[in-house]
This record gives structure tokens, sequence and C-alpha cells, in this order.
């Protein structure tokens, strides 16, 4: 039985891409087969992420109007036999994304994948609907900012109203809520939202915390996701979130300001 | 700070995304006719419906212009 998981956030630059990036390789790490197509029409980012910006040939628009097979443009990544990228059109417009279209697709990717991993754009038009109308569960991307926070809520609303659970009244979609780029210090110095902040207004499941981190930038620059940096924070917390959401009971991490050691209080790290 | 006003306005998106939608044509009704009766001012009428668990309140707010009273 495969799962449709669709990563969305409504506001821009949280992490979207990054997350989608991380789930889909700790997926296919884990053994499974796993798909992560990019619904960001226009604006393709998830190729450049995943590092396989030059291998795009045919994307998903293609497919959906019939001018390439699924096989043809489906990329495997090079480093995880498990996983397979579907890219958007760069020179397309966005209403090539049909519902029939789109479902033909997922219908055909779930055939072989156990999960298919959507990478929403920014926005509440109609990429971002259209990654989101089939999806079993979501991961909402929230930075502990106040306008990202009142953005996912809004998203929140959508997912319990236009997807096709919804339209069909059955189970709803399961909702995850994802904090990114969250900084325990700037928490502590009153600046920044605490997880805490976000969850009492938010009221989702805490799926993981991703701590700020120098390393997702690296992740984006060399196209390798984030979640591959094992000695990175924000690597292992997106293992974390992987287990968690695989049914495995983990406690958070890195949601404390890290003492320094010896060597880092000599020299003030 | 950044917490309270988030909470503030989080709850008053969800009011508006849950309110049905004849709410701004109901508002705009209630304005009509009260205007054939007294000047008040286009933002003068608020309709607010509020859920609790048992029952559904219509609130409807107008502020009548000052010194209507005398010539009313």
């Amino acid at each position: 039985m495969s799962r449709i998981i669709v990563v969305t956030s409504g506001k821009g630059g949280v992490g979207k891409t990054t997350t989608a990036a991380a789930l889909a390789m700790g997926l296919a790490e884990r053994g499974f087969r796993s798909v992560v197509i990019d619904f960001d029409v226009g604006l393709r980012n998830l190729d450049l992420i995943m590092g396989c910006e030059r291998r795009v040939v045919y994307d998903f628009i293609n497919v959906i109007q019939g001018e390439a097979r699924l096989n043809q443009a489906l990329i495997k990544d090079k480093r995880n036999e498990n996983l397979f990228i579907l890219p958007a059109s760069q020179t397309r417009d966005k209403e090539a994304l049909t519902k029939e279209g789109v479902g033909k697709v997922l219908s055909h990717l779930a055939e072989d994948f156990d999960y298919i991993v959507c990478d929403s754009p920014a926005g509440i038009e109609l990429g971002a609907t259209m990654a989101m109308y089939y999806a079993d569960d979501a991961f909402v991307v929230t930075n502990p900012e106040v306008s990202s926070v009142r953005d996912s809520d809004r998203m929140i609303g959508i997912l319990s109203s236009k997807s096709r659970r919804a339209e069909e009244d059955r189970e709803p979609i399961r909702e995850y809520l994802l904090l990114t780029r969250y900084s325990p210090e700037r928490v502590e110095r009153g600046e920044m939202l605490s997880v805490g902040d976000v969850q009492d207004i938010l009221s989702l499941d805490l799926i993981g915390v991703i701590p700020e981190s120098q390393a997702v930038l690296n992740a984006s620059n060399s196209g390798v996701p984030v979640i591959m940096d094992g000695e990175s924070t924000a690597g292992q917390a997106y293992s974390d979130v992987v287990a968690r959401y695989l049914g495995e009971q983990l406690p958070h991490r890195f949601l404390e300001i890290e003492k320094k050691g010896l060597l880092g209080r000599l020299f003030g790290g | 700070m950044a917490k309270q006003r988030l909470q503030i306005l989080v709850a008053h998106d969800r009011a508006g995304r849950d309110a049905p939608s004849y709410l701004p044509q109901l508002q705009r009704d209630i304005l009509k006719v009260l205007r054939k009766y007294v000047a008040v001012e286009p933002g003068a009428v608020n309709v607010n419906l509020e859920h609790d668990e048992h029952h559904e309140v219509l609130e409807l707010n107008i502020v009548l212009p000052e010194g209507e009273r005398s010539t009313g």
C-alpha cells in the first residue's frame, strides 16, 4: 500500500524542498521505494537540491500531457537505488497541472512505490492545492516566526477542507508539524517563538524540530540531501523525523542550548 | 508578546474561515435596511457568528451615529 505525503507550508523559504528531499532520501535509506515530485511548476528547485539538475530530460508536465512516459521522466538517484525524482517543468505554466492529470500520474506511481513525496510550492494557488489534494499525510513545515505560523494555520484549514479525503468523507489527512530553522539561543533571548508556543497555537502532532544549521546550506550547495550528513545536527534531526514517521518513539533533540565542552569554553567556541 | 499577537490573529483567521458564506451579504443587507432609517457609517454594522459545543450565536453589532437619539 503506497502512501502519498505532501510537504507544505504556505509561506516560502521555510524549508519545504529541503524537507521533501531529506524525507524521500531517508525513506529510501530504510529500504522503501520512494519518489519525490516537484510541484513547483515554473520555479523548479528540487532537482538542484537532489543534485540531479543536469539529468532532467522530461518532466512532470510532459508526463501529464502525454509527451513522455513516466519512466522516461523519472530520474533514478545515483546514491540510492530506491529513490527516484520527478522534476517540475521550468518553462510551462502551472495551469498544466490538472486534477485528472496529477491523479493519473500518482496512481501510476502508487503501483511501483511505497512512498510518494510531493514537494509543494509556496502559496495557496493551483500548484499547492494540487500537491495536497491526493495526500494521505501532510508535513506542515513551519519556522518559529509569526508569519510562518499564521500561514501554516491557513494551510491546515485548507488541508482539512480541500483534499480528496475531505471530499470523499474519508479519514482526514494525517498532519504533522515540522519546525525548522530552530535556534534555542534565540528562543532563550526571547527573539523566537519556542516549540511550545508554536504547538499551543497550531495544536498539531510534532514530528520533529530541525535546528538552524549551516549544514542545510552546504547540502543545498552540493546537491546532497542534508539527511545524508549524519555529522550535522540538522541531518540527525531529519533522521529522527523519518524514524518517528515510521512509528518509532524518539525524544526530540536539539531543543536546548548546546553546552560547550572544555575546549569550546577555553576558546569561546 | 509575539505569541499573544499570533494567538489573536489566528483565532480571527479561523473564525473568518469557518464563517458561512452568507455573512458578508447579510451584513450588506442589514446595512441597506438600516440606512433607510438611520444615517450610519458603512462600517457600522458588524456581523459575527460564534460557535461553541452546543449552540451558535449570531452576534450583530451596530454603532449608531452620535446625536441620533435626540433627532430620532
